[in-house]
């Protein structure tokens, strides 16, 4: 279990990344027009009153930018597990595989460097939001960082555990489709109250069994200095489960390698 | 003689494998020598890629064992997977990574360290005449090109064991016939045993030992001369036709 393989895999990741710039914009543009459009439209509509972790009443994008950080951290848990797929078509896949290294290290390697680019990504996002004004705590930079490193863990185990099902890179186009769902059904744009206020009881329940609403959370309460014990559970629950799924996938004793015949000659 | 001089590279024993009712592989063993260059022919369908695929680890067997050097696959992967060097059918580079980053992420994967890499690498690249493209990107080469890339990158980490898996397909004759000296020469040099897999007799022609696979099966396992001896005729080709065709009839 070398380090050295687990620098080999994060440094490609981060030259591939480099290499294609237009994945950070398109990673940004997204969030920061949520940020500025949502924020505008409903600043007035959507108060948010005191509700911890926050200990006066903020404005809507204050409340969102959590949320959006969850997003950036979703989305790039399965640009990763896209790039396994595109991995896998291409070939590459074979090359981790055969390395002389046990399976579920390179998948943690793999891991690594999809935490690596959400959490860079997301600080990003960070300072975009401060260039547009929105309020955080001086010490959120900070106290941020492992919620952003533990959430960006569980998103790209997730996506990691999708592509043992999702084997062809069309099937997971359609995939891509629903990846924002569980942004909607979480406290990322609004909080759980506001939704009980309405009476829409289902949707409460959906947002309550969401694992993703519990990454939002870990992070909104990380951001203001403050630990959430039971959504870093949760989310550590989730990241660990799929991660355990994912090395059994792809163990070719009893995971879905293996089973069909490809390129038989 | 010490043992691991005779001890066999590669050891497969009863190795079978079916997808369904297909059987791909149906009862294998043969042996590759330490420091022998051995062909493995056999027509498209014959079991070729699937046996690769379980010497790689890739596949699991429904039955049998292959060991490496000692180590069995199954059994222990990670010390079979360090003695080898793969080259795979299907190209296998990222193509927006440039060649030399291309072979330092192999050599990472096989735990080399920093400097030792660098130097492997240089060595690969003047090996095989491509050190002035280190810095290209792998998606301005050409195929013959890219296929010298990889060899230099199965190489790198100077594995004694090099599977070759078709690495000549979609090749020219002229990037062909350069593969084939460059492998012959390697094994002649550096000792290094080579289990080449391929359909194209001319390719291998001068191989130490010759292991026909049809439909799954060993039809023949000797030397060049044994084989045409044993069908009575005058070249390896010939020899290769005459074994398939007779499994052919045999299976009909």
């Amino acid at each position: 279990m070398s380090l050295t393989v687990l620098l080999a895999v994060v440094w490609r990741e981060l030259l591939r990344f480099r290499h294609q710039t237009s994945r950070l914009v398109s990673a940004l543009v997204r969030p920061t027009l949520w940020l500025v459009v949502f924020s505008a439209g409903f600043q007035n509509v959507l108060g948010i009153s005191i509700t911890p972790p926050y200990g006066s009443y903020i404005t809507y994008d204050v409340y969102m930018l959590p949320g959006l950080l969850g997003m950036v951290l979703l989305f790039q848990g399965m640009q990763s597990s896209l790039a396994l797929v595109f991995d896998r078509e291409a070939g590459m896949l074979r090359l981790l595989l055969t390395a002389p290294a046990p399976r579920w290290f390179v998948l943690l390697a793999k891991l690594v460097a999809a935490a690596v680019l959400s959490v860079v990504q997301a600080y990003v996002f960070l300072a975009v939001a401060a260039l547009f004004g929105v309020d955080m705590p001086a010490l959120a930079p900070l106290t941020l960082l492992p919620a952003l490193v533990l959430g960006g863990f569980a998103l790209g185990s997730v996506g990691l555990l999708l592509t043992v099902y999702v084997r062809r890179m069309e099937n997971f186009a359609g995939t891509m489709n629903f990846v924002i769902f569980p942004a909607f059904f979480s406290t990322a744009l609004f909080p759980i109250w506001k939704v009980q206020d309405s009476g829409t009881a289902w949707i409460v329940d959906v947002i309550r069994l969401n694992p993703f609403t519990y990454v939002v959370e870990m992070i909104r309460f990380a951001a203001y200095g403050r630990f959430d014990a039971p959504s870093w559970a949760v989310t550590a629950a989730v990241g660990l489960s799929a991660f355990l799924l994912s090395v059994r996938g792809y163990d070719p004793q009893k995971g879905m390698l293996g089973r069909k015949p490809r390129n038989e000659g | 003689m010490p043992a691991e001089m005779t001890a066999a590279a590669v050891a497969v024993a009863g190795l079978s494998k079916g997808y369904g009712r297909v059987k791909a592989l149906d009862d294998v063993s043969f042996a590759v020598p330490t420091g022998s260059v051995t062909a493995l022919l056999g027509l498209n369908g014959a079991g070729k890629t699937t046996l690769f695929q379980i010497l790689t680890g890739l596949f699991v067997a429904d039955a049998g064992r292959v060991s490496v050097f000692g180590d069995d696959i199954a059994a222990a992967p990670v010390r079979a997977l360090g003695h080898m060097g793969i080259v795979f059918q299907q190209p296998v580079l990222d193509l927006d990574l440039t060649v030399r980053q291309n072979l330092a992420f192999h050599a990472g994967l096989h735990g080399l360290k920093r400097h030792r890499a660098a130097a492997a690498i240089a060595a690969g690249l003047a090996r095989f005449r491509i050190g002035d493209l280190a810095a290209r990107r792998v998606r301005e080469l050409s195929g013959g090109t890219r296929r010298k890339v990889e060899l230099a990158r199965a190489l790198v980490t100077s594995p004694r064991l090099l599977l070759l898996d078709e690495p000549s397909q979609g090749l020219d004759t002229r990037s062909r016939s350069e593969l084939v000296a460059d492998v012959f020469a390697l094994a002649a040099e550096r000792g290094t045993t080579v289990l080449w897999a391929t359909h194209l007799v001319a390719e291998v022609a001068g191989a130490d030992r010759v292991v026909v696979l049809h439909r799954g099966r060993v039809a023949a396992d000797g030397t060049p001369a044994e084989l045409i001896a044993a069908e009575g005729v005058d070249s390896l080709e010939a020899a290769f036709l005459a074994i398939a065709r007779s499994g052919a009839a045999e299976a009909a």
